[in-house]
């Protein structure tokens, strides 16, 4: 680890060489984006916060950020740029970034570093999550509702726990109003790519599903579904409320914004510390767009109040008694779900029709 | 009038000119476009092209020049050896992954084992993986005769599904909590392929490239081989008549090409990248078609074209961080090197004249 302390040794003298002339000066804040900003979705929305970080502290932060970086030592090099460039706080907002954060994080300890979605942490890596799960849980009410085929597609990225939890939850509250639903899933293997999107949402419609889920981040599927009529969607990482009021008739939204701005703040009052957050409705970091007009209202009034339910901590999405898959017993008569199982969920409950790929 | 007239011979003074020019002409377009977005044009172009080499973090920067040139520069000199032959191996982004796949999972088959063997036998394995999947377009090449650009081309997106299965199976790290990926190679130090210098970004994919370079020199220049293919390239009906035999060349060319890719993907998996996961490839086989043009399929204006793409990502992320400038105004950037290339290499070629045509 020569290297390592040969660039912190270098970092502290520039440090200290500027140390009198910089010591009122900004805090600077990275970002680095597994996408463009243009996407719509989940780069769009870390860059809102971003935005909403240069807002509330106006002059005294600096944000800078790096779009479309590849996971790997791509991702490694341009974190090791920020920190050179003399960042105080980078946020790492693609779960590939794990291992590069935690490798640069070791070489600049007086950085701080946050990484969304991971799993592995230091002292001054902290992790941060949303729990998308809860949002799952009102489309799934909403697609059950609507569904006349009974046939709801899906567009799932890649099979790891946060998609497959996303899949339960959908499918358990499609199915407790709906007993008669049943899931289509294509599995896509991509984050954001409009083309292949698009595909799977018209494979799904032609193989009968009037509502499309999906956990990916482009428009594609919403214009597909337009294109065909009568199919449902939902905005998803962004409101896509371009797509309303039908097809898209609500939406997850990842609000970043009061986290990146509380982060922020705390780096600048040097309370900063490393933390493992994983929050929802409750906080405001997943909100639910505006459900529109399309949906009975019934439906709607049903899906307002399990929100309220979730805000207020009354109601958690996984609540027993809930099956695998296989018919095993998961979840007893009135238990809830632990986040440790949660977070690496690679089951499905019963009723899910295939398998998860592997 | 001007009109356009073929050279009677390939201008020797062009062929060497038109990188050159090439490049000027990228800067000049180049700076047109960051002004058009706002940006100053002068530093653009000094943050991309200077400070990498000569900036203040240059200490970072010139190892990681290295790290990013090595897997470009020893793919491209395979497909340089096909290239000039008439042989068109598109899909070496496909060979470099399954050499990755290859070599990871020898790896760790032995882990969590110590011992000296297991990286020599990595490297063999690597290999092995991205000569077998060039193989299969050599092989339907010259049994059925079916085109290779085709075949290797859908080959990538085999084994992009390859890999994606891989990461979430076969390979996948028993302890990570579910997610996607294999064990980090860079933890286990008898699969690390670790830089030899610290801080220096010398690991031993950028030997081999060194390697693979003064090989395929000699062999281009000194080798009866390369005698075969360049006069197959040139003139295939000269090189029948020649005893050249078509489809052990085809068998070399593609086989050569996917074996330098495949030991490209291994050393990355094992080194800088670290491990196997959904998203390990990021184009080195696509951009090592430009790098091999580039660099005119000539072993040395390889290396310089290979330096020079991956100054340009490392000096494009630089731009992008300091600048603000969009990751697409990079990217069409780099295109233009690539169209200025293109565009100029017609010249080598080709010539203006100037004034009316005599009547005959």
């Amino acid at each position: 680890m020569k290297f390592g302390k040969l660039l912190t040794s270098a970092v502290l003298a520039l440090g200290l060489a500027g140390g009198a002339a910089f010591a009122q000066d900004k805090t600077k804040v990275g970002f680095v984006y597994v996408g463009p900003v243009g996407d719509g979705g989940w780069t769009y929305e870390h860059d809102q916060g971003r935005k909403a970080v240069e807002e509330a502290f106006g002059d005294a932060v600096e944000t800078v950020y790096v779009e479309n970086v590849a996971e790997g030592p791509d991702s490694e090099r341009v974190m090791t740029q920020m920190a050179l460039d003399g960042a105080d706080l980078i946020f790492t907002t693609s779960f590939g970034y794990m291992d590069p954060t935690i490798n640069v994080a070791a070489k600049f300890p007086n950085v701080k570093f946050e990484h969304a979605t991971g799993y592995k942490r230091a002292d001054n890596v902290s992790t941060y999550s949303a729990r998308f799960y809860e949002g799952r849980a009102v489309q799934g009410h909403i697609a059950g509702k609507m569904t006349k085929s009974n046939i709801v597609g899906y567009i799932a990225s890649f099979p790891i726990p946060e998609v497959i939890r996303g899949i339960n939850s959908a499918y358990l509250h499609a199915s407790k109003v709906n007993p008669d639903v049943e899931f289509k899933i294509i599995w896509v293997y991509t984050w954001f790519d409009p083309a292949k999107e698009a595909d799977a949402a018209k494979a799904l419609i032609e193989q009968g599903a009037d509502v499309v889920l999906q956990h990916t981040d482009s428009t594609a599927p919403q214009a597909a579904a337009a294109e065909a009529g009568g199919v449902v969607t939902f905005g998803q990482a962004s409101d896509m409320a371009e797509y309303g009021p039908f097809p898209r008739v609500s939406s997850i939204i990842d609000n970043w914004a009061p986290y990146y701005v509380a982060r922020t703040k705390a780096v600048m009052d040097g309370t900063w510390e490393s933390v493992d957050t994983w929050d929802g409705i409750p906080t405001g970091m997943v909100e639910i767009g505006e459900i529109t007009d399309a949906v009975p209202a019934d439906v709607k009034e049903e899906a307002l109040a399990m929100i309220e339910a979730m805000r207020t901590g009354a109601y958690h999405p996984f609540t027993g008694p809930i099956n695998k898959q296989d018919g095993s017993a998961w979840l007893g008569e009135g238990e809830t779900a632990d986040d440790g199982t949660l977070a690496g969920m690679s089951f499905y409950i019963e009723g899910v029709d295939g398998e998860i790929p592997n | 009038m001007i009109r356009l007239e073929k050279r009677p011979q390939v201008s020797a003074f062009m062929s060497y000119a038109t990188p050159v020019l090439a490049v000027l002409a990228t800067f000049a377009a180049g700076g047109v476009l960051f002004y058009l977005l706002g940006k100053d044009p002068v530093q653009s172009i000094i943050t991309i092209f200077y400070d990498p080499i000569f900036g203040e973090f240059s200490f970072y920067y010139r190892p990681q020049l290295l790290i990013k040139g090595a897997p470009l520069i020893l793919i491209a000199i395979g497909l340089a050896m096909g290239f000039k032959a008439g042989i068109w191996n598109i899909g070496a982004e496909g060979q470099y992954i399954v050499g990755a796949i290859c070599g990871a999972a020898a790896g760790l088959a032995f882990y969590p084992m110590e011992a000296v063997w297991i990286f020599p036998l990595m490297i063999a394995a690597g290999a092995f993986g991205g000569w077998l999947w060039a193989m299969i377009p050599a092989f339907l090449k010259v049994r059925f005769g079916t085109n290779e650009i085709l075949v290797s081309l859908m080959l990538v997106y085999v084994a992009e599904q390859l890999l994606a299965s891989m990461s979430l199976g076969l390979l996948k790290n028993p302890e990570g909590f579910g997610f996607p990926g294999s064990r980090n190679l860079q933890q286990y130090a008898s699969a690390h392929n670790a830089e030899i210098v610290a801080g220096t970004g010398m690991h031993w994919g950028v030997v081999a490239a060194l390697i693979a370079v003064i090989f395929a020199y000699v062999l281009l220049t000194r080798h009866r081989l390369g005698f075969a293919i360049r006069v197959t390239g040139e003139a295939p009906r000269a090189a029948h008549f020649a005893g050249v035999n078509a489809a052990r060349l085809t068998f070399f060319c593609l086989g050569m090409s996917g074996l330098l890719a495949g030991l490209a993907g291994m050393f990355e998996v094992s080194g800088p990248a670290g491990q196997i996961s959904i998203d390990f490839n990021v184009g080195y086989g696509f951009t090592a078609i430009i790098v091999a043009f580039l660099g005119r399929l000539h072993p040395i204006g390889i290396v310089l074209a290979g330096l020079l793409m991956a100054l340009t990502y490392i000096g494009g992320d630089i731009a992008q961080s300091q600048l603000q400038l969009p990751a697409a105004a990079i990217q069409v950037f780099q295109g233009m090197l690539l169209f200025f290339l293109l565009a100029f290499d017609f010249f080598t070629n080709y010539r203006f004249r100037f004034g009316f045509r005599r009547a005959v």
